[in-house]
């Protein structure tokens, strides 16, 4: 009797530690996904203070002028294109629907505001993040996995310092000049749909533009687009910059899955700190 | 002897679970050149990689000059980085860089060197490594034998003191891998840096290596000298050097000088006491001039094509040969006295100047055209050897009998002999 009561006794036991096991497996893996994820946060966080250190070093000024051209300059073009469309898509939504309030007069304004305020910061944000941040990524990617950055470090030259740093500079100088074109080009879409197509008075959409957008409509609106500079940069080089380390996948599919990674990370931050950062400043 | 440059004291590194080096230790020499062998994927690499601190070992010690790098300051650590260069195994050139500006980054970005003295310096590399022809084209536009040559061109542009090769052959033909091993082993010479090699070119590191280290089942398991190497008696040398001699005769049809010393025993012992043999030395003199007129491949052709026609020709005869220098070929000929092998040896020259003179020159013709006029000679010397002998003592003697058997001025319109 007394080893069958042990046994009942033991399988009992461990029948209570599988089920303990079972129902603290979701908390176990939310709690390594939470340390990850904070880990990941906090190198973010030191890799984008030690690039920035670097900013002022000698020699970096030819290497910011030379991402402005890559960053910059070559997503005009992208941008424009763009944001004459949602400004011509804002004007002609704007229009219809104030229309049946007799306040077409207000289409300057709302297609203004809705461009400075918020889908001029975010929209170029996510643009640049499409055309540089991916090919931002890649670049650094392949450095990374040809030892490319391996020979900076054994020539002595800083790799945070030679590769990283001009980026993330050349990010934060062309994201609010690059939002700027957008805010500007969308007002330009607006007018084209609202007054050269649907009639409006283009005394009227200047003025109410001039009446109402504030300075602080504007300076918020870039403070947002230095936020997601910083954002876009940081994710897109790191994840580059430690594609070596992906423990799902290695050399050329680390790349390409650590360029998938910054584009769809980056894209949630835009809009997750759009938020934060919106409900801060208004 | 000396306080050694690097020592490693029990150094252990393991990736995932699997120990890729355990309680290794090993000392390298200042001024040397240091070879390291061993299987692919032995951990010769990594190995390298702990030198110049991209990787950091889980156990063990580093030695900087006698001096625990763990224990050192981020400065003293950074003078001893900034005396060394690394070639990568995958060359690591920056492939949207000209070759023109990965050999130049270095010096635009740790040096004030202004522009024109930053430009002579690199044209003066790449014209040493014959990559003119591509200066300004990008290393995806090179074969693999120029990236190779281009990322030597950048290892050496700092002039370092202490350089790292990380199998610096890998990729090359024949005559092209012992052209950079004779780079190597020149500029090694002329500049006086520590060099450290990674290579599976055995026997032919061995002409060109000071010490030899073998790394074997995750630990170093000899270090010496190329010739104490020949001594060792462990299952590495089966596994490891023997097969990788086997390829020597693609090089130059010769043997290598392990095989050439056990065929030279095996004929002894057929012999008996008052029996003679011959030894013939061939040597393609003053190397390092034709080095700088021609260049390493021309000269590497050359001997190359050297050695297949003594081969040739001694082996037709019995004789068999080794190469003992980077510019030297000595053959054994069994069954020979000296009067008989100075008979072959005319006939050969004569041969030689008769019906290889193109062949021999085919590889340097075209450097000619650019360079102007050089003279190549050839010394050749026979000396009589008994079965008791040293070998060595009858080389010795036929080398101090050596007289020209061929030379041939290169120039403009071709070749006059």
């Amino acid at each position: 009797m007394a080893p069958e009561a042990n046994s009942r006794n033991l399988s009992q036991g461990e029948a209570k530690k599988r089920v303990g096991i079972l129902l603290s497996r979701p908390f176990s893996s939310i709690g390594r996904a939470v340390i990850r994820w904070v880990n990941i946060l906090g190198s973010a966080t030191i890799f984008l203070f030690l690039a920035l250190l670097k900013v002022f070093r000698s020699k970096q000024f030819s290497k910011i002028v030379q991402q402005l051209y890559y960053i910059g300059a070559r997503s005009t073009t992208i941008i424009m294109l763009v944001s004459v469309f949602t400004g011509m898509v804002l004007g002609l939504q704007s229009y219809h629907a104030l229309v049946k309030f007799g306040a077409q007069g207000a289409v300057g304004t709302l297609v203004a505001l809705s461009l400075i305020r918020e889908l001029g910061p975010v929209l170029t944000a996510i643009m640049i993040t499409a055309r540089a941040g991916s090919a931002i990524t890649a670049e650094i990617g392949i450095q990374r996995i040809s030892e490319q950055i391996d020979a900076l470090s054994t020539m002595r030259i800083d790799p945070l310092r030679h590769i990283i740093s001009p980026r993330i500079t050349a990010a934060i100088i062309s994201f609010p000049i690059l939002t700027t074109v957008f805010d500007l080009i969308g007002m330009i879409g607006g007018y084209i749909s609202g007054v050269m197509l649907l009639g409006l008075n283009s005394g009227v959409y200047f003025h109410s533009i001039q009446a109402n957008v504030e300075l602080k409509d504007i300076s918020d609106g870039l403070i947002k687009t230095i936020v997601f500079a910083v954002i876009v940069s940081t994710v897109c080089c790191y994840q580059g910059y430690f594609a070596h380390m992906r423990s799902d996948s290695h050399g050329a599919q680390a790349v390409g899955l650590a360029t998938t990674s910054a584009v769809v990370i980056s894209c949630v931050l835009i809009l997750v700190s759009d938020y934060i950062v919106t409900s801060l400043l208004i | 002897m000396n306080t050694p440059l690097i020592e490693f004291k029990d150094i252990t590194k393991s990736f995932d679970n699997r120990t890729v080096l355990e309680r290794v230790n090993l000392k390298i020499y200042e001024g040397e050149v240091t070879t390291i062998i061993g299987l692919s994927g032995a951990g010769k690499s990594v190995l390298l990689k702990h030198i110049i601190g991209l990787i950091k070992p889980d156990k063990g010690t580093i030695l900087f000059r006698g001096k625990s790098v763990s224990k050192m300051k981020r400065k003293e650590i950074n003078a001893a980085l900034a005396q060394m260069s690394y070639m990568f195994q995958g060359n690591a050139l920056f492939d949207s860089l000209t070759v023109y500006e990965n050999i130049a980054l270095p010096l635009l970005e740790t040096t004030n060197l202004k522009k024109a003295e930053i430009d002579r310096r690199v044209m003066a590399r790449i014209e040493q490594t014959e990559l003119t022809d591509a200066v300004k084209k990008f290393p995806s536009e090179l074969s693999g034998g120029m990236q190779k040559r281009a990322a030597l061109a950048r290892a050496l542009i700092t002039d370092p003191r202490i350089v790292l090769f990380d199998e610096p052959t890998t990729g090359q033909d024949p005559v092209r891998k012992n052209a950079i091993l004779g780079m190597i082993a020149q500029y090694q010479r002329k500049l006086g840096f520590t060099a450290i090699l990674v290579s599976h070119e055995i026997p032919d590191v061995y002409f060109i290596s000071n010490r030899v280290l073998a790394l074997y089942q995750r630990a170093i398991v000899f270090q010496g000298t190329p010739e104490e190497l020949e001594e060792f008696d462990h299952p590495f040398k089966d596994e490891v050097i023997h097969s990788l001699e086997a390829l020597q005769k693609e090089l130059t049809g010769l043997y290598s000088k392990r095989q050439f010393k056990v065929l030279n025993h095996a004929q002894l012992r057929r012999r008996a006491y008052g029996d003679t043999y011959c030894i013939a030395v061939f040597t393609l003199e003053d190397i390092n001039s034709i080095i700088t007129y021609l260049g390493h491949d021309a000269v590497q052709e050359t001997i190359r094509r050297m050695g297949l026609y003594v081969d040739k020709h001694f082996g037709a005869i019995g004789g068999f040969s080794t190469r003992r220098n980077t510019n030297e070929i000595i053959t054994v000929l069994p069954y020979s006295d000296i009067t008989e092998a100075e008979i072959i040896l005319k006939d050969f020259a004569k041969d030689f100047q008769g019906l290889e003179i193109n062949d021999i020159c085919a590889g340097v013709r075209r450097r000619v055209a650019m360079a102007g006029p050089i003279e190549l000679t050839i010394l050749a010397g026979i000396a009589q050897g008994e079965p008791f002998a040293e070998i060595d003592s009858v080389i010795d003697s036929a080398i101090s009998h050596r007289k020209e058997i061929w030379t041939a001025m290169m120039c403009r319109r071709g070749v006059n002999i």
